[in-house]
């Protein structure tokens, strides 16, 4: 997996605001391979979500280059041939628009594509269909809950027919029983779907449930002090393989406290 | 705290308001406690009414009023609001203009009037402007202020699905976002339109405010109050007409 050209790229990315005085990022690189599911673990604060922005194109880097997916990039078959978005962005907090109705807030980065009304409504409806609200589909943002408007956020997201799905805490503010069903709605869809995936948390737990592969993003100025390849026998929770690779995770994430020590978890490396 | 009126009472209370106003005011007259020459009895309103109708001068003032008020309103309200979003929205033409909108906001709409009059004359033109220039202040700060305070993570949300060019944001953020305060100052434009309309007349453009001065130097001030309350009853009509556009444009708040 890892010879093939990767879908995504950042290659010693660094990120300065106050013009390369203080880094909020540091030598970055990590490759995106076309279906992975990959968490960026990190404490909260670090800069998960400003990486995942320099991604996405809403943050220039201050050193190094990113390599996104293009537009006519991956695969564009069927219907959705060209009229696509190569990224797509699922906020932490939803981020609906008050003022559309769901269907429409789905639509929205429809618009602009050159889809005529009755396309864009049906691509819309798959979508909600997806994460299984089209019932809700003419109600306005303000009548949902969190979690439904967590869906709608994802349901937008989707429905651009990404290369890449970046998700920012997409649960972070959901209680657990809607966070819990969420995410396994998440994996029957990344299934289904085939997306790639970059999926921030700062929830050990959360990262092994998903992921195939967990990136730790750590320090000050923040870089990739881990990574680990989650296989089934990682997944089932309260197992030894599980317990390890939390214990392991947790160290990594630590692993800033002492930067002499070498960490424990290269000599494990698989 | 007592307990909230409903509806009915309320509606009830008001109109008892009113009964008791109209009341106190036609018996203070009678009774000689007002002398009737400086303010005329409630029931005289009536006659003095169907004689402006009679002589047809109540529904031209009418016409001669609303077409000011119409054109003022529309070239205030537009000018005002589309000014104050693009102030907004572009930080150099903000600060490029602040110093001139500091200059000319402290002047009232009535201080133009001799320019109106020199520039455009005694006639609808010069009324238009004085009411435009009163109405586009309102706007332009309702506008200014509603942008201002757009949630700035929905301009990301726009760039992120591909909506992040100027147009982008103006058409899929902005105008949407700034909706209920754009309209906020439309809605006092509204009011405050009324007031310039009698100030730009009284100077003699035909219309409301100049059939009111012409009624006061004869000293009908029956006339006078007809066509106060004549102001009354069409700003409340343009209110609550505005008040459906309103429900319409803002659904999504309800």
């Amino acid at each position: 997996m890892s010879d093939a050209t990767p879908l995504a790229r950042l290659d010693d990315v660094g990120l300065s605001h106050d013009g390369g005085e203080t880094f909020i990022l540091r030598h970055v690189s990590l490759n995106l391979h076309k279906g992975e599911f990959v968490a960026l673990l990190g404490p909260s604060g670090v800069g998960k979500s400003t990486l995942l922005r320099v991604l996405m194109g809403l943050s220039k880097p201050s050193e190094g280059t990113v390599t996104g997916p293009t537009d006519d990039g991956g695969a564009a078959e069927g219907r959705s041939a060209g009229k696509r978005r190569a990224q797509a962005l699922v906020f932490q907090d939803a981020r609906l628009m008050p003022w559309r109705s769901v269907l429409r807030n789905v639509a929205f980065g429809l618009e602009g594509l050159g889809l005529n009304r009755q396309e864009k409504r049906e691509r819309a409806l798959d979508a909600l269909r997806l994460v299984g609200l089209e019932e809700a589909a003419d109600r306005w943002p303000k009548r949902l809950s969190g979690g439904q408007r967590q869906r709608v956020g994802v349901a937008r997201a989707l429905t651009v027919d990404p290369d890449l799905l970046l998700m920012d805490e997409p649960f972070g503010a959901l209680d657990p029983i809607t966070r819990n069903s969420l995410q396994d709605e998440l994996l029957r869809i990344w299934q289904q779907t085939h997306k790639t995936v970059l999926f921030v948390t700062h929830d050990i737990e959360e990262a092994l449930k998903l992921a195939t592969r967990i990136v730790v993003l750590s320090g000050s100025p923040a870089g990739i002090t881990g990574e680990l390849t989650i296989g089934a026998e990682q997944k089932t929770p309260d197992s030894p393989a599980f317990r390890m690779y939390a214990a392991r995770l947790r160290a990594m994430i630590a692993g800033e406290a002492d930067p002499g020590g070498a960490p424990y978890w290269r000599s494990a490396e698989i | 705290m007592k307990a909230a009126l409903s509806r009915r009472q309320r509606v009830a209370l008001s109109g008892l308001g009113l009964v008791v106003f109209f009341g106190g005011w036609e018996a203070a007259v009678r009774t000689g406690l007002l002398p009737s020459g400086m303010v005329p009895a409630p029931s005289s309103l009536w006659q003095a009414w169907l004689d402006e109708v009679h002589g047809g001068f109540w529904q031209q003032a009418i016409l001669d009023s609303l077409s000011h008020y119409a054109l003022g309103l529309l070239f205030g309200s537009v000018l005002g609001a589309l000014i104050g979003l693009l102030c907004g929205m572009v930080p150099v033409l903000d600060a490029f203009l602040a110093g001139i909108v500091h200059l000319l906001r402290p002047v009232p709409g009535l201080a133009w009037v001799p320019f109106a009059i020199l520039w455009f004359g005694l006639n609808t033109s010069g009324a238009t402007f004085v009411i435009a220039i009163s109405v586009f202040w309102i706007n332009f700060y309702a506008a200014y202020a509603a942008v201002r305070s757009v949630d700035p993570e929905l301009y990301e949300l726009a760039s992120a699905f591909g909506h992040g060019s100027f147009l982008g944001r103006l058409f899929k953020v902005v105008l949407p976002a700034s909706a209920p305060g754009v309209m906020a100052g439309l809605r006092t434009g509204l009011g405050q339109g009324w007031m310039s309309v009698v100030a730009a007349e009284l100077f003699g453009v035909p219309g409301i405010g100049a059939r009111m001065m012409q009624a006061s130097s004869l000293l009908a001030t029956d006339v006078v109050v007809v066509y106060m309350l004549t102001m009354a009853l069409l700003y409340a009509v343009t209110d609550f007409l505005f008040g459906f556009v309103r429900l319409r444009v803002l659904r999504w708040q309800a």
